[in-house]
């Protein structure tokens, strides 16, 4: 068998190098504004004859108000009924072209996608009805209720899920009053009570150009690209931008066990994170692909998994938002094996904090973050999922030729205060869900 | 929004043909036997390396079930020259990407990397191809975590539970009838010489094919593949047994009643697949006829039965042509609030028994082309998609270029033809349906009559 030692350290040797070039190979991001003001990004992908689409506005469950549930089943309405079109007719006018229609809602943001074939003559019908669902949808009164009921069932299956639980108590014990504490599914109570008027409001509010962003990766020339962005959203009114979310206040620590009748329990532990303008964001990302979001390498994964055997999955991640999102760590266990779990999950995280990531773990991260950029980016999905955050985020223009550069500069120090000033390991939330109620607190 | 399709293999390869100008396919075959398949990808600097094995779930006896995935999950834990946990840090140092699955026909191995670090893959691949240590310690730890996966994936979930007793029911003497991770008995019974066993019958260089997609040049990539796979020996190879599916005399019916809140119904009608269908032209429409059903929003199952008559809250149909043993024409869904599975059941049925009676009219059959058409080029973004249809598909004996034609020979498929592999395979006799029958979450009661219908009326 060759050394591996000596292959690896060569190859160290050729990543350095090929940064450079790789940075050089990251295509760029064209921008402009549709005639009413939409703000479009482009990334031109000429090798297939097809194109991704997507219009994205800030209208996710954080503009719920007090009615949960109300961005996710309005986003869900638009493809049932638009203009004199019905369902059936909407679905029949998206596939007799061999389209792909999306649409989904999140806390942040929601949105709408369209992958279809580049030919006029099956991606104009495409574009034509998805324009007319954005700007037009009907919420017709039998479809509200129809669609309402989906929800509700889908309501009950997490209601079954003890992970489902488990992220939604989590949420909840996390954000308190703000609008990120309740899910973006709703409520039994709330969907139940939730009418046509207000979906049709939040609709007029939030579906405009004033909150509206288009991204766009394909076989498109620039006028096309322009004519195809016009032909998406121009036509919506210009409506006023939605105000900034508030910040969410810091939740008291606790720990909350939840029964179910599951062979296994479900165990989230986490703290607010940071938001996406947080410039201690890419530090806390960096050491986090050591502690936990870098799958079985991670010293989560090491120690839960790998050294015990304890859990399938175990990993950690930030979710920064347009407030500050979850730090969030993960994993699933058999109930009697809970206690061990929990005690390895705190001190893996106290010592990491603490202490900072080992300095080779912190380059073995980084080489795979700066090594991996390309694979992210491989293929016309990939790029349109990168343009949509760098599009909703108000990311710079440059922010894929930069990213490389940015986490090689990044130092260990950097990593080690970012998380020292951003978690505090003894005022986490956990919450677990599974056994049977009579699980002693620990 | 609750709709969905139903995964019969680790991926669906019906609507996965290929007509818009595919970069060719370069193959070749070691001395040792390994076959190579290269399909160059210039896009991004990037390419994919995958190592298929002709071993998975369907060639394990009772008793042995899972021992494929759990082989999947050792082959990380170390060889004489590369320790335990040592394969997975440097692909991830050397910023790649990488993982493992197990199928019901295969078991394979993959890593995405930028593309001069493909020889990495190579070295790493080939070394544990034949010198897999297997200790016992990590053995009993990683058939803990192969259990806690069962957990998570199987035990507690009441549809993934009620679907892996729908196939034990709907198979007497296919091996399709176990679960892909194993009983969780087996899982906890098999000794580090059963997995020795398994590993020296399966993993060698003339039962695998190596696929490698990207910016890469196949002159490159055979210079490399000789180097690092070539010098490995050869294994004398015993075929699985045919294992055929004896006739089904009739309707078979289970129930399964675990905690719940959700009803489920599963239909599924043994159905031909590429490999063992007596007409060639019938896996197509059998894949035709499931577009039909729910290719898209448009299909039958959405039109009717989620928007028209609202008896279902979602539903969707499963059909997986390339599978290597005869499979399951699949039919589920969850009631709508205030519907029964019975009567989920019986509009699925109805729906079958319509295409076996009345032809398809030409606007839907255009609309199912327009889909195979359009999907034909959109698979081909993905450079993981395009190596897993070709591996799969050589895997399982088809030959990598088996569905070239696809589009070509789903346009030909005529109403006709749906009507007859409907009436020819969509039958009762053929059926077996299960039923997911909650139980209360707070004890293991049943739930209340209507309890189910309460959440959903205002």
């Amino acid at each position: 068998m060759p050394c591996l030692k000596t292959l690896f350290s060569s190859l160290l040797t050729v990543a350095l190098l090929l940064a450079s070039t790789l940075a050089a190979a990251v295509p760029a991001i064209q921008n402009w504004r549709t005639t009413n003001g939409v703000p479009v990004y482009f990334i031109p992908a000429r090798e297939l004859p097809m194109v991704d689409a997507q219009v994205l506005f800030n209208a996710g469950s954080a503009r719920d108000g007090d009615r949960p549930g109300l961005a996710q089943l309005t986003n869900a309405l638009l493809e049932e009924g638009a203009g004199d079109w019905s369902a059936d007719m909407i679905a029949d006018r998206l596939d007799q072209v061999g389209a792909r229609f999306s649409a989904s809602s999140r806390r942040d943001s929601a949105s709408v996608s369209l992958r279809s074939l580049v030919d006029p003559r099956y991606r104009q019908p495409a574009v034509e009805t998805v324009a007319r669902l954005l700007k037009e949808p009907t919420f017709a009164p039998d479809t509200v209720d129809r669609v309402r009921q989906q929800m509700l069932t889908t309501l009950q299956e997490r209601t079954q899920s003890p992970g489902a639980i488990a992220q939604d108590a989590f949420f909840k014990a996390l954000y308190g009053a703000h609008p990120y504490a309740s899910p973006p599914e709703g409520t039994t109570a709330s969907l139940k009570a939730l009418t046509r008027a207000e979906v049709q409001d939040f609709h007029r509010r939030h579906y405009t150009a004033a909150n509206a962003m288009v991204t766009l990766v394909g076989d498109l020339d620039r006028p096309t690209a322009e004519q195809l962005a016009n032909a998406l959203v121009a036509s919506l009114p210009k409506g006023e931008p939605v105000p900034a979310l508030p910040a969410p206040p810091v939740p008291t620590s606790q720990t909350l066990r939840i029964p179910h009748p599951s062979s296994q329990s479900h165990i989230l532990i986490g703290q607010l994170g940071v938001n996406r303008a947080d410039p201690d964001y890419y530090a806390l990302f960096l050491g986090n692909h050591v502690f936990g979001g870098n799958g079985l390498v991670s010293q989560l994964a090491q120690e839960i998994r790998e050294q015990r055997g304890l859990a399938y999955g175990a990993y950690s991640a930030f979710s920064p938002m347009q407030q500050a999102g979850p730090f969030l760590m993960n994993l699933q266990t058999r109930n009697d094996q809970v206690d061990t779990a929990l005690q390895v999950t705190q001190a893996t995280l106290r010592d990491f904090t603490a202490n900072g990531p080992k300095s080779q773990l912190l380059e073995d991260a980084r080489q795979n973050i700066t090594g991996g950029f390309a694979l992210g980016l491989a293929g016309n999905s990939k790029l349109a999922a990168a343009l949509g955050g760098i599009a909703f985020y108000n990311l710079p223009l440059d922010y894929l030729q930069t990213y490389i550069d940015r986490m090689n500069g990044i130092t260990l120090d950097q990593v080690k205060s970012a998380w020292q000033r951003h978690l505090q390991p003894d005022r986490l939330i956990t919450v677990i869900v599974g056994g049977p109620a009579a699980t002693p607190a620990p | 929004m609750p709709r969905y399709r139903i995964l019969i293999a680790a991926i669906s390869l019906a609507l996965a043909p290929a007509a818009f100008a595919a970069a060719p396919v370069q193959e070749f075959t070691l001395a040792n036997g390994l076959k190579v398949l290269v399909r160059e990808d210039h896009r991004a600097p990037v390419v994919v390396s995958q190592i298929w094995y002709k071993v998975g779930s369907s060639y394990e006896p009772s008793g042995l079930t899972g021992i494929s995935h759990l082989l999947e999950h050792l082959m990380f834990k170390g060889t004489p020259a590369v320790p335990g946990g040592e394969f997975s840090r440097l692909i991830a140092a050397n910023g790649g990407d990488q993982n493992a699955f197990t199928s019901k026909d295969y078991t394979a191995y993959f890593q995405t990397l930028e593309k001069e670090r493909l020889e990495l893959s190579f070295r790493l691949e080939a070394d544990r191809m034949r010198h897999l240590l297997l200790k016992p310690e990590e053995v009993a730890k990683e058939a803990q975590v192969v259990a806690e996966e069962r957990r998570l994936r199987t035990e507690d979930q009441p549809e993934a539970l009620t679907h892996e007793q729908f196939q034990a029911a709907a198979y007497v003497t296919s091996p399709y009838r176990h679960p892909i991770i194993g009983w969780m008995q087996d899982i906890q019974t098999i000794a580090p010489d059963d997995l020795r066993n398994w590993y020296q019958q399966w993993y060698a260089p003339n039962n695998a094919t190596l696929v490698v997609v990207g910016d890469v040049e196949p002159a490159k990539v055979r210079e490399l593949a000789e180097k690092h796979f070539g010098p490995l020996p050869s294994s004398n190879l015993t075929p699985p047994k045919p294992a055929v599916e004896i006739p089904q005399q009739g309707e078979r019916r289970i129930v399964v009643k675990t905690p719940a809140e959700v009803p489920y119904v599963a239909l599924g009608y043994k159905a031909p697949t590429l490999k063992t269908a007596a007409e060639p032209w019938e896996p197509y429409a059998l894949a035709v006829l499931d577009g039909i059903l729910d290719g898209g929003n448009s299909g039958r199952i959405s039109r009717n039965l989620v928007r028209g008559s609202q008896v279902a809250a979602a539903a969707g149909t499963g059909y997986g042509p390339s599978s290597r043993l005869e499979e399951l024409f699949t039919l589920a869904g969850n009631p709508a609030p205030g519907r029964s599975s019975a009567e989920l059941e019986q509009a699925l049925r109805a729906e079958v028994a319509r295409l076996r009676e009345e032809l398809v009219s030409a606007e839907e059959l255009s609309r199912v082309v327009a889909q195979v058409v359009a999907a034909d080029v959109y698979q081909q973004d993905s450079l993981f998609y395009q190596g897993m249809r070709l591996g799969a598909l050589e895997t399982v004996g088809l030959g990598w270029n088996r569905l070239d034609d696809y589009v070509q020979r789903v346009q030909a498929v005529t109403p006709e033809q749906i009507r007859e592999v409907a009436r020819k395979y969509l039958t009762d006799e053929r059926l077996t349906v299960a039923t997911l029958e909650p139980l209360s979450l707070d004890g293991r009661r049943p739930a209340a009559p209507g309890s189910a219908m309460s959440h959903g009326l205002r």
